[in-house]
């Protein structure tokens, strides 16, 4: 106990939680859109440009979060499109967008700065280094996103669940199929900050997987999905100051163990 | 007064044309019946008025100050998944989506609406069942709640008693009517069955790659084609 007070007592551990806590609430809400429209791999391809993006600001000394995130804001309409054309194999064309993207990143890499600290924690994810400003930047867009998620959340039901209903009764369908790619490139590139590039897409699968399996409708599985994801990150990131693991690999360990759980309860029923 | 145009409209997929020479006119408050065999372009047309699918040739046009927020849709088939973790209220409430407007959630009159339109459909017992887990019967029910949501003036449904028991099948057209007679919302519905077709509808549009017949349902049971349509039987 007197160990968990210390622990709080970091100022950057304070900024960590703070930051994790609201995108983890991001990811999961997102997330549970992003499952139920397929657009999983959407998230993954878009953490690979986010680490392109990333590798690249760092070569140019520009300022990471500023570059990454409208780059990948791009990335995930252009992705949104790919994945709606069927003349197209979506599913192709996002991993030849992100195992290129991920390829320009890791060149850059090497021919600057070399893989250095920075980088790998683009890759692996290191939530203690976040610094002020970047603190103060992920709070603003954490809080833009469930902003938005809350106020257009019937509207995003309406997208989810049955698009050609929607748009054949009037709904601008286009407009919050962006809304939603929009909000998922801002958190995943504040979650990569976390999680990695490498784990950052199953802070959004995870908690929604989870809540799928005991929750029969979609606001029992946003509302549960929030609560799972929120709790396997403070059980995640507690976890790893203590074990000295990894924070992003502990928080997928968390969310891992939930899903069995949620699987097993599932079951019974 | 119009509420809806086609001129000689046409469809196709991928290049091959499945539907031609569309052309009819409806007013307010007329109940068209769509009939015509598989493939013939039924959905194919419904879908068109939706604006869910381009025409390769001709025009819709809507008058009545007509907008596509005022109209309400049952699909033949959704792409609805499988394992979508829904409850029927939320479904319902849906197709009160077009009625928001500037607003950003649903208000206490869309929540009514909801519930009435679920009393009606007989579902109000399943409001907060899972979607998935109903019969598909049930589940027809509930889209067509939803449909009764989202229409103002316009209602367009694509074989809406598919699935349903005889006593449900009576009761829906019963209820399609009252809604044309009494809300003055002007209906265009899919069928096969002919009967009840000519019965309800008050016009008749007959379809087979192209329009067969367009005209009242008095002029349709004269009509040679509706004789060899019911393979001889009288209307
Ligand atoms: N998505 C599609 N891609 C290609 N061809 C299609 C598609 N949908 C329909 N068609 C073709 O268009 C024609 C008309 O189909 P449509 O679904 O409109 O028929 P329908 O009259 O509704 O039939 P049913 O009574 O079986 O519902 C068919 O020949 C079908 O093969
Ligand atoms: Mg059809």
């Amino acid at each position: 106990m007197n160990e968990l007070i210390h622990m709080l007592s970091y100022h950057f551990m304070q900024r960590a939680l703070l930051v994790g806590v609201l995108v983890s609430l991001c990811a999961a809400l997102l997330g549970v859109s992003l499952v139920l429209k397929r657009y999983s791999m959407i998230g993954d391809g878009l953490s690979h440009v986010g680490f392109g993006a990333l590798a690249i600001a760092s070569a140019l000394h520009l300022a990471p979060l500023a570059v990454a995130v409208p780059v990948v804001i791009v990335a995930a309409v252009l992705l949104l499109r790919l994945s709606e054309n069927r003349r197209i194999k979506g599913d192709a064309a996002i991993a030849i967008i992100s195992s290129s993207a991920l390829a320009i990143g890791v060149i850059s890499v090497s021919v600057t700065t070399g893989m250095n600290t920075e980088v790998s924690s683009y890759m692996f994810g290191s939530i203690l280094s976040l610094s002020r400003s970047d603190t103060i930047l992920s709070v603003i867009l954490s809080l833009a996103v469930l902003l938005l998620f809350f106020a257009f959340y019937p509207r995003l039901f309406a997208v989810t669940f049955d698009e050609s209903f929607a748009r054949a009764t009037g709904t601008r369908t286009e407009l919050y199929n962006t809304l939603l790619a929009v909000l998922t490139a801002v958190t995943v590139v504040l979650g990569m900050r976390m999680m990695g590039a490498l784990l950052i897409s199953s802070l959004i699968i995870f908690p929604a997987m989870s809540a799928m399996r005991v929750c029969k409708s979609f606001r029992s599985v946003v509302i549960t999905a929030a609560v799972v994801s929120v709790s396997c990150f403070l059980i995640g990131a507690v976890a790893s100051y203590f074990l000295e693991t990894p924070t992003g690999a502990s928080i997928v360990a968390a969310n891992l163990l939930a899903f069995l759980g949620f699987s097993l309860a599932g079951k019974k029923h | 007064m119009a509420i809806l145009q086609c001129e000689n409209l046409s469809f196709g997929y991928d290049g091959e044309t499945v539907l031609e020479g569309v052309n009819f006119s409806l007013n307010a408050g007329d109940y068209l019946c769509v009939v015509g065999e598989n493939g013939s372009g039924k959905s194919t047309l419904i879908r068109g008025l939706l604006g869910l699918k381009a025409p390769e040739k001709g025009s819709i046009r809507f008058g009545d100050g007509l907008q596509s927020t005022e109209i309400g849709y049952l699909p033949q088939q959704t792409q609805i998944q499988r394992d979508f973790p829904a409850s029927v209220r939320e479904v319902v409430l849906s197709g009160c989506l077009n009625s928001l407007g500037r607003r950003l959630h649903y208000n206490a009159d869309d929540r009514a609406r909801a519930a009435m339109n679920m009393e009606r459909m007989g579902i109000e017992d399943l409001a907060d069942k899972s979607y998935q887990g109903l019969s598909g019967g049930q589940q027809q029910r509930v889209l067509l709640a939803r449909a009764l949501c989202a229409t103002k003036k316009l209602l367009l449904l694509d074989e809406p008693v598919t699935g349903l028991d005889p006593i449900a099948t009576g009761e829906m057209y019963n209820l399609i009517k009252l809604v044309n007679l009494c809300d003055d919302i002007t209906v265009i519905m899919v069928s096969h069955d002919i009967h009840a077709a000519v019965r309800y509808a008050t016009h008749i549009l007959h379809l087979g790659h192209e329009q067969l017949f367009f005209g009242t349902s008095g002029a349709y049971k004269e009509s040679s084609l509706a004789r060899r349509f019911l393979g001889g039987g009288r209307l």
